[in-house]
């Protein structure tokens, strides 16, 4: 190989390596994907703590019986209770400080949003509580068993979220940016006044997506088991087939982005316009579910979504490749169709 | 080597190249002269493969750009002015993902040396002199051991030491046989490289010799100079040797 092209290595390998070495030697870039998910993840963790440990925040109105009801109160284990004036209590329950206000009067007022879970709870652990000092009579007590479900944290249930997204904002930006990049320094005219070939660099772009892609996915991973104790209960390879088919799926839009864009504004602001749906849709950082049915459809047909799922599925309950079958047939139409696309209206100067 | 006749091509309203007919013969140095928006760059992308003409007959190496792409991408080399190669990428790495491109050509190592760059084996693009920078994308261009060069404009901006540099390359592959296209508004350049040059303006050849019979042709007094120009004098003191910068 090296006599035939004079020192140098497959067209397909060089450009692959070129591409390596520009991903390499830009700080930024590593940043976003191996630095941004951990920071991403520590911050979520302790932003939200698993519900459970969270005490339930209840506020008494202040006046001439306060008194009593915080006493009854603040023997319950798992209340939090504190006296607040008029105004306080308004602007507590507003801003989600406490989760119901107690105007002890007799029988007491409760006032809380009752769409809101965590209200609706406190109402009913308070007021049996309020009853029972009140006298009532409990025909028995049930004996609690406490169990925790390994992987059942907010936190557990984010990572493969935020490990799917890694996999789609790299992607995208990676591959629609470095397309620009040499469309604006016409170095893409250059190269293709040469005998390279076209697919060639185009499957080069994605070749070196896939070797990033290994660490940017176990990083996480592992920070995420050592650290935060996440339990991993699907295989590592179940792990990498989704992200692999994943990485073509966004690798295919990234190019589709990137395919007559001329400019960094402009690029940007598709990728942004590409991206910002998903992030919000497809059930990173809450559940996808909870938009309403009308849309989800349109969110189940995402690849964020798909990506997500599928990753959901495998590490945190094991399923194996058949199980996500259909995400990854899903995922790999979004490789294909955009990356035929491209192909067809791709300017190459 | 090439041949061109009557092209036409129009970008919208306005006609870059009118009619333009022109031969360049093996071992030939062919300046296309003009000033900017002559049309130079235009004639000399239909000739590279990069444009397609509207109209007339475009031949290169005794092939065409329809049938024989593949060909006559692995024949040519090919500088763009434009260009600027990844900033990232060390000048060994630029040279050896160039040189993948084609089948046949020099070794990346000849390459290097050809430019007078072998000092700068390691250096990123971004750290890279003008001259320096030109003469890479020179060597790109020559990594496939092209029949033919073409450049555009391959020493605008630079400074004089590194403008000889440059022609001194160009004349090394010259003299081994090759053929070069070069567009330049330089009138020095011209004259110092080209054995034939066309001059272009409103996309039509307006004057086509050597330098000599053109300026001949003139008709105009010529200062004979037997102490050289300013330029030899700046040369001598700065250093005519090439020297890296």
């Amino acid at each position: 190989m090296r006599s035939s092209r004079g020192g140098a290595l497959h067209p397909l390998i060089e450009l692959t390596l070129a591409r390596l070495r520009e991903l390499i030697r830009e700080p930024e870039a590593l940043f976003w994907a191996f630095v941004f998910p951990i920071v991403m993840s520590v911050a979520m963790a302790v932003a939200f703590p698993s519900s459970g440990d969270r005490p339930v925040a209840v506020g008494v109105l202040a006046g001439p019986t306060a008194e009593t009801t915080m006493r009854v109160l603040a023997a319950v284990p798992g209340v939090d209770p504190r006296t607040l004036d008029e105004a306080g209590g308004l602007r507590a329950l507003r801003e989600g400080a406490v989760d119901l206000l107690v105007v002890p009067s007799d029988p007491p007022e409760y006032r809380f949003d009752p769409g809101r879970p965590e209200s609706r709870l406190a109402r009913l652990l308070v007021d049996e509580r309020l009853k029972g000092a009140a006298g009532r009579v409990e025909p028995w007590t049930a004996r609690d068993q406490p169990m925790t479900v390994p992987g059942s944290r907010y936190v557990d249930w984010l990572i493969p979220g935020l490990v799917g997204m890694g996999i789609m904002s790299t992607g995208v930006w990676g591959i629609a940016f470095s397309i620009v990049q040499a469309r604006t320094r016409k170095l893409l005219k250059r190269m293709v006044a040469s005998p390279m070939r076209k697919s060639q660099y185009l499957l080069a772009q994605v070749l070196a997506r896939m070797v990033f892609l290994v660490p940017e996915v176990a990083l996480p991973l592992v920070f995420g088991v050592y650290v935060l104790g996440m339990p991993i209960q699907g295989s590592v390879l179940a792990i990498l087939g989704v992200s692999v088919v994943g990485a073509l799926a966004f690798g295919g839009v990234g190019l589709l982005i990137g395919s007559r864009v001329k400019t960094f504004e402009a690029v940007s602001g598709l990728v942004n316009l590409v991206l910002l749906p998903m992030w919000i849709a497809s059930g990173v950082f809450f559940a996808a579910s909870k938009f309403p049915n009308a849309v989800q459809p349109l969110v189940q047909a995402l690849p964020l979504t798909a990506v997500v799922d599928a990753l959901r599925a495998v590490i945190l309950e094991g399923a194996p490749l058949s199980a996500v079958a259909g995400e990854l047939m899903l995922l790999a139409v979004w490789g294909v169709v955009p990356f035929l696309m491209a192909l067809r209206i791709f300017r190459w100067r | 080597m090439l041949t061109l006749t009557a092209l036409v091509k129009q970008f919208g309203a306005n006609r870059a190249v009118d009619g333009l007919s022109l031969s360049v013969g093996k071992g030939e140095v062919f300046g296309l002269l003009g000033p900017n928006g002559a049309g130079k760059t235009t004639t000399s992308e239909i000739l590279e493969g990069l444009l397609q003409p509207d109209a007339g007959d475009v031949e290169v190496l005794g092939l065409r750009w329809a049938s024989h792409e593949r060909a006559l991408r692995e024949r040519l080399g090919i500088q763009l002015q434009e260009t600027q190669l990844a900033d990232k990428l060390s000048v060994e790495e630029t040279l050896r993902l160039f040189r993948s491109f084609y089948a046949h050509g020099r070794e990346v190592s000849a390459l290097l040396g050809l430019v007078e760059l072998e000092g700068k084996r390691k250096s990123w693009v971004s750290q890279l002199s003008g001259g320096q920078k030109q003469r890479l994308s020179v060597a790109c261009a020559l990594a496939g051991a092209p029949d033919l060069l073409f450049l555009d404009e391959p020493t605008t901006g630079l400074d004089p030491q590194s403008r000889r540099q440059l022609w001194g390359v160009l004349e090394r592959f010259r003299a081994d046989g090759g053929t070069i296209l070069l567009t330049t508004h330089s009138m020095d350049e011209a004259e110092a490289l080209c054995n034939r040059v066309a001059i272009v303006d409103r996309g039509k050849v307006i004057a086509q010799g050597s330098p000599q019979d053109l300026i001949a042709s003139l008709g105009a007094p010529k200062v004979v100079t037997t102490q050289g120009t300013l330029e030899d004098v700046f040369m001598t003191l700065t250093g005519r040797h090439l020297r890296e910068e």
